[in-house]
């Protein structure tokens, strides 16, 4: 009973504290430390008190609720719901399951094997594997805190739009010759186990563990973004950045997909250079097909795909979902 | 006599729960044999979907995360 009573006082608490943290923060920056407002000093520390705690908060709340909500969720179940799925309605629902299931990077090549052997088709499995690292809590949070809900929200139905999509075209191509032949042959030996039933406590458990073990993780990434977000605040962008990345440039979204694909980074640790990018006068969709290409391609993660792909369908899938990215890139620095 | 097998392909995860495996049953002071099983041809044959996994005389105990010493101790000696 009193695991019932926490979560909703803590968030009567959240709640009085975030409406609150602008005027705290005005409070601290123009009374305590009694500086004059409009200059750029006081204008970047007052972004800098007030951005912090506020994305801080956020992170906690929903790494928390997706957590809750994640423990319904595992990967054996979602194999279950994918076996034998057809294409299209298999690829959007790998997908917003790929959003949901818990996942980590280094689990990517069990989870491919497992899926291909219990008979998820390949495209399908593609589409798990594109939206799960891609479509993150962290990445959607942080755009929400610094750009607003609709780039959040954006960022969100491209992701899941080229998840679907690269997934269906690479079902569509049947490649499954290009998989290594060892994977086919496997057969586990292992039987399996009932799921473990949670209670609502042990739930809540989860999600604190999450938020630690993430917040704890990240947090670092959020002070240095804003930090340099709010050092850059109101500075009147530099040209050479704009002229690179440009809006007028038609090769900036190429060129920043080109650079971020080697790149490899998690979701938090890409978002202080994509606030920088965007101070800077970089457009959002140039930026965010930086940010995806980085988060959803790596040359790391294709070495270790080498393992169980061949060369041609690791160059197919670099090159969809690439291709995906782009036409995100340019359909958004087109629509804003 | 306890097998022990460590299910992971080397990632931060998979090498934190083998050192805390590792303590885990030097400070229970069990008689066990830990093994570690990087490659995936190996480790797909006990039907692994995440890793790193804790397996306990081939029965996998942890799966998909890191357990602390404590926790470990406690599957140990149950």
């Amino acid at each position: 009973m009193k695991t019932f009573i926490f979560p909703f006082s803590a968030l009567a608490v959240w709640i009085l504290i975030y409406f609150n943290l602008q005027v705290s923060a005005d409070f601290l920056v123009l009374s305590v430390l009694n500086l004059e407002p409009g200059t750029h000093l006081t204008e970047s520390l007052r972004f800098f008190v007030f951005e912090v705690p506020k994305v801080l908060m956020l992170l906690v709340l929903i790494i928390f609720g997706v957590g809750i909500i994640r423990s319904y969720f595992s990967a054996e179940k979602t194999r279950k719901a994918l076996e034998g799925k057809s294409t299209f309605a298999g690829n959007i629902m790998a997908s917003l399951l790929g959003i949901v299931t818990p996942f980590c990077s280094c689990s990517a090549i069990p989870l491919f094997i497992g899926f291909i052997e219990a008979g998820v088709p390949l495209g399908v499995t593609f589409s798990f594997l594109i939206a799960a690292p891609m479509i993150n809590e962290v990445a959607v949070i942080l755009l929400f805190g610094l750009f607003g809900w609709k780039i959040a929200l954006i960022y969100v139905s491209t992701g899941l739009f080229i998840a679907i999509l690269a997934g269906w075209i690479i079902g569509k191509l049947r490649l499954e010759h290009f998989v290594a032949d060892w994977v086919y042959k496997i057969k586990s030996e292992g039987s399996e186990e009932p799921e473990e039933q949670l209670s609502f406590d042990q739930r809540v458990r989860v999600g604190l563990d999450s938020v630690k073990e993430i917040v704890g993780k990240v947090w670092i990434y959020i002070v240095i973004g804003v930090g340099v977000g709010a050092a850059v605040h109101g500075f009147v962008p530099e040209k050479m950045m704009a002229d690179l990345m440009g809006q007028n440039a038609w090769y900036s979204v190429p060129l920043s997909v080109l650079i971020g694909v080697p790149l490899y980074s998690n979701a938090a640790g890409i978002i202080p250079i994509v606030s920088v990018l965007i101070e800077k006068g970089v457009p959002m969709g140039t930026a965010l097909a930086f940010m995806m290409s980085v988060i959803a391609l790596s040359l790391p993660e294709m070495i270790i795909l080498k393992k169980v792909l061949k060369l041609p369908l690791i160059f197919i899938f670099a090159g969809i979902v690439a291709t995906g990215i782009m036409i995100v890139g340019f359909l958004f620095n087109w629509i804003m | 006599m306890k097998t022990i097998k460590i299910l992971g392909s080397g990632c931060a995860k998979c090498k934190t729960l083998y050192q805390n495996t590792l303590e885990a049953v030097k400070q229970t002071g069990i008689e066990a044999e830990v093994i570690k099983i990087e490659d995936f041809q190996e480790m797909m044959k006990y039907n692994v979907l995440t890793t790193p996994v804790l397996m306990i005389d081939d029965k996998a105990v942890i799966k998909g995360r890191v357990a602390d010493i404590a926790e470990i101790k406690t599957l140990l000696t149950h």
